[in-house]
């Protein structure tokens, strides 16, 4: 997936501004930036919640720019909400089955139940299947927004700060996640504000400030960003 | 049979229901031959305003768009009736009544619920008023008239014509409630943006359900127009039939099929004794009723039956989990 | 030319009219999130107040805007108070809010028509006021259709001074652009909400206090009220003031216009002015 020159701006004000990314298959690619640099605005652009007023983003060969976001799902990139944007009043299992179900096109009932399964084991979620969202905790409700993109089956899957509000062995757990769902073929571009993960788990770091792109390297070469640094990591 | 087996409840409590809906459904069917005319023709009209009510409560009551087009199609089902009644039978007239409904929601909905939902409450609103006008004007113009005279039925006919939409809808709402469509109109409703994020077509589908509660309205609208024997637009396009509906939908509570069921029987009962004589009155009550349960009765009066069903059961059995008897997910 | 003199002049008046009825709609819609079907009622209740005051105690018309005016402040300032503020606080989000408030004002609009059709009666009732002609480049018009448009216009002007430069009015522009942002410069948002439900109280006895004038009512005469204004806001650009006011002028004439030719269809052209504005520009005139 690539981005060129994806640009938005709401009332005379550029929150996007011109910016070009590339997500190489298999990567692992972290976006950071402080707060108000664009960094979800250019998510809700990818996966077509917002519309760019300007730029293309070209996907496995075709433009998804200006595709709704339930094309834009069910051409392979999924994504999770900051804010925990789950279904109430379904259980646990059903809100992933809903992922399987509607994610991926042409498959039947069966074929849905077994991914939704699947995806609950594989995401630790299964010993909370039958209860209700407002029921578990925390922790669970992150991964819960991970289980119900994953069971959509994408080829890129978008994390927006999946990590916030975990403590240091939660934050473990979900970057092992992290790893093994990038351990089944799926790239994946994360924001992220804990350094510590995005630093030891991305294969490449994108920076952006004010909407427009700073930074673009390994994580060794972001740490050694003057401009990074100064803008973003000194603030910290 | 897999079919079968998956529309069917799978548990004790969901087979309860069904029994209790067939037994239902048995007693309404030989109903007009123990009671007298004018306990059927009061009847037809409950399961008029029940059938309205869940239509209703299956598009707005799910997603949160509220509709107050109920009698833009219940007008058009009259008219249609009025028209065609003098060359086809009453059940084709509300087939063909059933595919106008369904065909003109769907256009409404291809252009207004793209928008937010206030959008779409206000055009359904006025789009009432805009076929009362319409339909006058051209009655006028082309036709030289102001109303029409409906070649009035057999009313038991007319009743088991009622009869049997409302005994499809019921059928249709509890195939539908695990089916696919179903369930992403039950996503649209949780979370709009969610859905469209898991790949729900969320426009489609909202445009789709839209046009399915309308059919069953249209058609009963066609039925009806046989009783009243008379329609002009001020008769067939009334707002006071897209209010009632939403009022007992809302009354009775939209989580499931009983409320709007309850709604309907409780309010058309109460319309009945105090529509001659007290109307300003009856309409001041339903005004409150309406208040009342949008502020303080969040799931209806089904809502608060459960709550106090739960509480009992709680009581009498306190070492039972309601939560986890498997029952819930048929709720 | 005295035809289309005619129809302009008769425009602008009613123009004036759609504007000034609209208006409270819109502010109320535009700060509080709150779709007021009851709006029209209020107008009819301003207008039976002005009856009853002209024929009973024989003051002028334009005095009633004093009571009727203070008497539905207090009442849409009370109605946001206690009932939409106890919706607002058990709606899980701000869609679910604003279906719920029009259920709410459906529930008020059918409560205020009947106590008014029990106060009232339901039989059409006006008063005579300057009934006289007066004639503009050779076309004839009714004295106080023009004295109606004279003050209309007058109650545009003011609610706009009002709105720019009164620090109440600079608080609900900017509620209605942002209301976090306006809670994070001060502004008590529930106070503002419930002001411009009164305001919207008060500009809809204005509107029915010159209704009263001009033509003659009756207790099931809001709903129609109720839609023109609709239908202005939703041109204007649902909670922009200006734009009720631009489209309110607008409908005015086109509605003249189509009304000299054949009155039962104006509210069908209305209808597919909106019908196309819907699918080419959504937002309205002005809307943001």
């Amino acid at each position: 997936m690539s981005g060129r020159g994806v640009s938005i701006s709401f009332g005379g004000m550029k929150a996007v501004d011109g910016v070009d990314f590339d997500l190489r298959e298999g990567e692992i690619l972290g976006l950071i930036g402080p707060n108000g640099a664009g960094k979800t605005t250019l998510f809700n652009i990818i996966s077509g919640f917002l519309q760019a007023s300007g730029g293309e983003i070209i996907f496995g060969g075709g433009k998804i720019s200006g595709l709704k976001p339930d094309k834009i799902c069910r051409a392979g990139i999924a994504r999770t909400f900051q804010s925990a944007r789950n279904f109430p009043g379904f259980t646990v299992r059903d809100n992933v089955l809903m992922g399987a179900l509607f994610g991926k096109p042409g498959k039947t009932r069966a074929q849905a139940e077994r991914t939704a399964d699947s995806t609950l084991e594989f995401t630790g979620l299964d010993k909370y299947a039958g209860m209700y969202v407002s029921d578990i905790p925390l922790s669970a409700q992150k991964r819960l927004e991970v289980a119900r993109a994953l069971a959509t089956e994408p080829r890129v899957l978008m994390l927006d700060e999946v990590m916030a509000g975990l403590n240091p062995a939660e934050v473990e757990d979900a970057m092992a996640l992290v790893r093994e769902i990038r351990g089944r073929g799926v790239s994946v571009i994360m924001i992220e504000h804990v350094m510590k993960a995005i630093m030891s788990i991305c294969d490449r770091i994108i920076a952006l400030h004010h909407g427009r792109l700073i930074a673009d390297g390994a994580p060794s070469e972001i740490t050694e960003n003057k401009q990074v640094a100064e803008i973003y990591l000194g603030e910290a | 049979m897999a079919f079968i087996k998956r529309v069917l409840p799978g548990t004790a409590r969901g087979r309860l229901h069904l029994g209790a809906l067939i037994c239902v459904a048995a007693f309404l069917a030989v109903f007009p031959g123990v009671s007298r005319p004018y306990t059927t023709i009061f009847t037809a009209s409950i399961l008029m305003y029940i059938i309205l009510s869940l239509s209703w409560t299956f598009f707005s009551g799910k997603t949160g768009y509220i509709s107050l087009a109920t009698a833009a199609f219940y007008g058009i089902g009259m008219y249609i009736e009025a028209i065609l009644g003098r060359y086809i039978p009453l059940p084709a007239a509300m087939l063909v009544a059933a595919a106008a409904g369904f065909l003109i929601a769907a256009g409404i909905g291809a252009i207004t619920l793209r928008l937010r939902g206030v959008y779409f409450t206000i055009f359904t609103f006025g789009l009432v008023l805009l076929l009362q006008n319409l339909v006058l004007w051209i009655e006028i113009r082309f036709f030289h008239t102001k109303g029409r005279i409906v070649t009035s039925g057999d009313f038991t006919f007319v009743y088991y014509c009622i009869l049997a939409v409302f005994v499809i809808l019921l059928i249709a709402a509890v195939i539908m409630r695990r089916s696919r469509f179903g369930l992403a109109l039950e996503c649209i409703g949780q979370n709009e943006d969610s859905a469209a994020h898991i790949g729900v077509d969320t426009t489609r589908t909202k445009i789709l359900a839209f046009a399915v509660s309308a059919a069953p309205v249209s058609a009963v609208g066609a039925a009806m127009a046989t009783r009243v024997g008379y329609i002009d637009p001020n008769i067939a396009f009334n707002l006071l039939m897209s209010f009632m509906p939403v009022l007992m939908a809302i009354f009775g509570g939209t989580h499931s099929l009983y409320g709007p069921v309850f709604g309907a029987l409780v309010l058309t009962l109460l319309e009945e004794k105090l529509i001659r004589g007290y109307q300003e009155y009856y309409m001041i009550i339903f005004g409150a009723v309406m208040i009342i349960a949008v502020s303080f009765m969040p799931k209806g009066a089904a809502g608060i039956a459960e709550s106090v069903f739960l509480k009992l059961r709680r009581r009498l059995r306190p070492r039972s989990h309601p939560r986890n008897d498997g029952g819930a997910r048929d709720e | 030319m005295t035809m289309v003199l005619t129809i302009l002049i008769n425009g602008l008046v009613f123009g004036s009219v759609y504007a000034l009825l609209s208006m409270g709609l819109s502010t109320q819609y535009g700060v509080a999130r709150i779709l007021n079907i009851a709006h029209g009622e209020f107008i009819v209740l301003a207008s039976f107040i002005t009856w009853e005051l002209v024929t009973d105690l024989g003051v002028h018309p334009l005095t009633a805007i004093a009571a009727a005016g203070a008497i539905l402040f207090v009442i849409g300032f009370a109605l946001h108070r206690t009932l939409f503020k106890r919706v607002r606080d058990i709606s899980p989000n701000a869609a679910a809010f604003e279906g719920d408030a029009i259920l709410v004002a459906f529930g008020v609009y059918f409560i205020l028509q009947n106590l008014m059709r029990i106060k009232w009666g339901s039989q059409t009732t006006g008063y005579s006021f300057m009934a006289y002609p007066v004639s503009i480049g050779g076309a004839q018009f009714q004295a106080r259709s023009l004295f109606v448009f004279a003050f209309a216009a007058v109650i545009c002007v003011l609610y706009n001074l009002f709105l720019s430069h009164t620090r109440t009015g600079k608080s609900i522009r900017a509620a209605a652009q942002d209301p976090v942002a306006a809670r994070m410069l001060g502004v008590k948002i529930n106070r503002v909400m419930a002001i411009c439900f009164g305001i919207g109280g008060f500009l809809a006895a204005c509107a029915g206090v010159l209704i009263s004038m001009n033509q003659t009512f009756s207790s099931v005469t809001g709903l129609n009220y109720t839609v023109i204004a609709v239908i202005v806001v939703v041109l204007g650009g649902l909670g922009s003031i200006r734009g009720s006011i631009l489209s309110g002028f607008i409908l005015g004439i086109v509605g003249t216009a189509v009304n000299s030719y054949d009155p039962s269809i104006m509210l069908v052209v209305f209808y597919l002015i909106i019908l196309v504005l819907l699918i080419v520009r959504p937002k309205g005139l002005l809307g943001r």
